[in-house]
């Protein structure tokens, strides 16, 4: 990498210093290895992903490809510097090596830092016990980037192992913490509670079940026609809490006896999302137990 | 009412972040550079990390003739301009809906009524419940009126489930005495817990990575003694002179302005015990007794230092000198640099000097506290071996590129023996790049979600005072101005001297 300056001062030369180490990255600096495990169809779309992701959290990010070629072979692009934190390696395994992904990961995750495996489109049935995912500390999916989102959802919650995560989780974060707000405000009892939203949206039905197993009253779901959640009302004994999105980024926020508000309340960009699950190598309780619950409410259709 | 649990909280969710309650936070000063550039950033940063409350209001108070909307666009500009986080219409526009502006001046009851009225507004229309911050971003000689004006017009009055909370500025006076008047002013409206002093220059964020970097780790704790540390290096240097602000700077000087609150504070951080927890009130505990234990010794002609800034080269520019600054008198005394060497007496630390200095016009800008530590007892090498090789340090950058470096000998490559220096490097940049909250948005954040501050209370500020006094009545009673030394260089030379008498050197930082 090479930065000119002209015309300029040695405060500013140290500063350029700092962001070129910073662009180039070593791999001492570097916290954990991503691994993104992707079909080849939508490849484009996951490697900017995987570099904005990246630029949040220095990482090493090997992404895997599959084709199904006859013969067994392997590819790889390694990038190195270029505006990156951290390293990016793209690998195509061919054939039969698709089987055996783990051994060409394993050589390359960081010594000691954790692992994180993320399907952005379809899953295995099972992550813990998928070869790649085997390795990680941590599996991140994502339900909304599968043909049958609720589906996909149901398959994550019955085979849920600590250390799972799915991104309509994360999608929800924003949500619960307006709500949680809320209820720290009024300090009342909730006795009811109504979900609205799309029809088949994995996010409501891991809500519904959130507040479900926290609050220990009957949820309603209500069909919406905005996408996403639409709006949230928890009934309480002092009057209604809503949370309802009218517009993109923008709902209206009401407490009893209290004015209503506009707060901003927008669809997070992948980035986000990814940032957040990637800030925690921890499993999630509160995330298994609403999983839990999904299992169950599925059972009970 | 107290032992509501909510129920959608839980202590293993760590997604969910605190939001304020809704307040109004009261902003005294408010066309000043630092509320322009970090506060109402700050502000818009906490929104857009969704952290305010829905109920949230701004309101600005100063003597410009605003309206609500020409105060709002200068918020809106400065936001635009030195947010940390991208501009984001749809949160601006709920930031906006609370954003109010008061025209008056300080002895103005009419100016304190409108205010009033104001903030009792924003409470029924935006339902900010009564609970208020007032951030004082004025100097300390405007406190006392300020004060007297909020008791006289019933703002800080107590009511049930309301808070009313102060934000103050260092310098916390500028001696003891000065330090216990201005206190003395703001606890007649607030309580301790009530009152955040804020010394932006010691983020809690930087506390804490202290903090976790000495406590969080085995390695580090045993050597953190005289056994082992020769001396401890603690510096923070500008590398730009005054500016304009002749009239904050000049009669206060390096002393007064950074030492006493920042330097000394960080010097607590690092010599203090482990606290037994890091509620604040144990953190504190800790910080008075070492503060407690801490003194300059005598005589002072020996242990400190203090300069003044000629002309110069500064970074490939020339500078003038402190004299010929706008506003500063031919004549000043006022010191630009200086540097006191402080003994702490407990069993830990006897022995091991504390060397802290800070400057303006230094050749780059650092702050960072530098642990030196003693040569090893034994070396099994020859010395022309060893020629190179200085001794191990632990240095805890903290800005810029906020890190810790770590030194240590090695081997040359090579077939000779040679043993030189080399450093082991660890960048939070490097490796965590969600990008650190500024100082301000953690304060705020604190103010607002009544969180007890890291920040002094009032024993810590008198203590630091008690250190440096005799060393400002030492320098005052001194014929003669402060040592001049070139702009762009480290210091006068009775800085080395003074170091040199105890048989060290100032680091390179």
């Amino acid at each position: 990498m090479i930065v000119e300056l002209k015309n300029t001062t040695s405060r500013a030369i140290s500063a350029a210093l700092v962001d070129a180490h910073r662009g180039v990255g070593s791999a001492s600096g570097l916290v954990l290895t991503l691994v993104i495990v992707t079909g080849e169809s939508r490849f484009s779309e996951v490697l900017e992903a995987a570099k904005a992701s990246a630029t949040a959290h220095p990482s090493r990010v090997i992404v895997a490809t599959f084709d199904d070629g006859s013969e067994s072979g392997l590819d790889a692009t390694v990038e190195v510097g270029e505006g990156l934190p951290g390293d990016l390696i793209v690998l195509r395994l061919h054939g039969d090596l698709r089987h055996h992904g783990d051994s060409v990961c394993l050589p390359l995750l960081l010594p000691d830092s954790p692992t994180i495996v993320w399907w952005p489109h379809e899953s295995p049935e099972n992550l813990a016990t998928d070869p790649i995912g085997s390795l990680a500390d941590r599996r991140i999916t994502d339900a909304a980037g599968c043909g049958d989102p609720v589906e996909a959802l149901l398959r994550r919650a019955r085979h849920h192992t600590p250390g799972d995560t799915d991104l309509a989780w994360t999608r929800l974060t924003r949500w619960r913490s307006l709500l949680a707000a809320a209820l720290d405000q009024t300090r009342t009892q909730v006795t009811d509670a109504v979900v609205s939203a799309a029809p088949d949206n994995a996010p409501a039905l891991l809500l519904i079940a959130w507040l479900k197993a926290r609050l220990g009253v009957p949820v309603t779901y209500l069909p919406g026609d905005l996408p996403g959640v639409n709006s949230v009302v928890l009934s309480t004994t002092e009057g209604d809490i809503s949370v309802r999105r009218f517009a993109e980024g923008r709902a209206l926020y009401q407490v009893p006896g209290q004015p209503e508000r506009t707060v901003a309340l927008r669809r997070r960009p992948l980035t986000d999302l990814l940032t957040e699950e990637l800030g925690r190598m921890d499993a999630d309780d509160v995330f298994e137990s609403a999983a839990a619950q999904v299992v169950t409410d599925a059972g009970e259709r | 009412m107290n032992s509501y649990e909510n129920p959608l909280r839980d202590s293993q969710d760590r997604r969910l972040p605190r939001i304020a309650g809704p307040c109004v936070l009261v902003i005294f000063g408010v066309t000043g550079d630092l509320s322009r550039k970090k506060l109402m950033p700050a502000v818009y940063d906490l929104a857009n990390r969704g952290l305010l409350p829905p109920g949230f209001g701004l309101v600005g108070f100063a003597r410009r003739d605003w309206a609500d909307q020409d105060f709002a666009k200068v918020v809106h500009d400065a936001v635009k301009e030195h947010a940390r986080t991208p501009f984001r219409e749809e949160v601006w526009e709920q930031l906006l809906e609370g954003i109010r502006f008061v025209s008056g001046t300080f002895d103005s009851d009419e100016s304190f009524e409108r205010l009033k009225k104001t903030i009792v507004e924003l409470d029924t229309t935006r339902a900010t419940g009564g609970n208020h911050a007032f951030y004082l971003s004025i100097p300390p000689s405007g406190f006392e009126t300020v004060m007297s004006q909020l008791a006289k017009h019933g703002l800080v009055e107590r009511q049930p489930e309301t808070w009313n909370r102060v934000v103050i500025e260092k310098p916390f006076g500028h001696d003891l005495a000065s330090a216990r008047e201005l206190n003395a002013v703001v606890e007649r409206l607030f309580k301790p817990q009530e009152v955040f002093r804020i010394d932006h220059y010691l983020g809690k964020e930087t506390v804490q990575n202290l903090l976790a970097l000495r406590f969080a780790n085995q390695m580090f704790e045993p050597i953190w003694n005289n056994h082992y540390v020769s001396h401890v290096e603690i510096t923070m240097a500008e590398d730009i002179g005054i500016g304009g602000r002749a009239g904050y700077f000049d009669g206060i000087g390096a002393a007064r302005d950074v030492m006493q609150n920042h330097l000394l504070q960080l010097l607590a951080l690092t010599a203090m015990e482990e606290p037994t927890s890091f509620e604040a009130s144990q953190l504190r505990a800790e910080k008075k007794k070492v503060l407690a234990a801490a003194h300059v010794p005598t005589p002072y002609d020996r242990h400190t230092a203090r300069g003044q800034y000629s002309a110069g080269w500064q970074g490939g520019e020339p500078v003038i000198g402190y004299l010929e600054e706008d506003g500063v008198p031919a004549d000043s005394g006022t010191e630009t640099y200086a540097a006191i060497r402080v003994d702490i007496d407990n069993r830990r630390w006897a022995g091991v000097p504390f060397y802290l200095r800070t400057a303006k016009r230094m050749p780059r800008r650092v702050t960072e506290v530098a642990l030196a530590f003693k040569r090893a007892p034994h070396l099994p090498f020859t010395a022309t071996d060893t020629e190179e090789l200085g001794t191990n340090a632990l240095v805890m950058r903290i800005q810029p590129d906020e890190g810790v470096t770590l030194r240590f000998g090695a081997k040359v490559p090579g077939t000779q023996m040679e043993i030189r220096e080399v450093s082991m490097d660890f960048a939070y940049g490097g490796s965590f790049t969600e990008s650190s909250p500024e100082a301000y948005e953690r304060l705020i954040l604190d103010v607002l979600l009544g969180e007890p501050p890291l920040f002094p209370r009032q024993e810590e500020v008198e203590l630091s005072w008690q250190i440096l006094d005799p060393v400002l009545e030492y320098w005052a009673s001194q014929p003669g101005n402060p040592e001049q030394y070139l702009a762009g260089t480290w210091g006068p030379e009775s800085s080395f001297e003074m170091v040199a008498r105890d048989g060290n050197t100032w680091r390179r930082p």
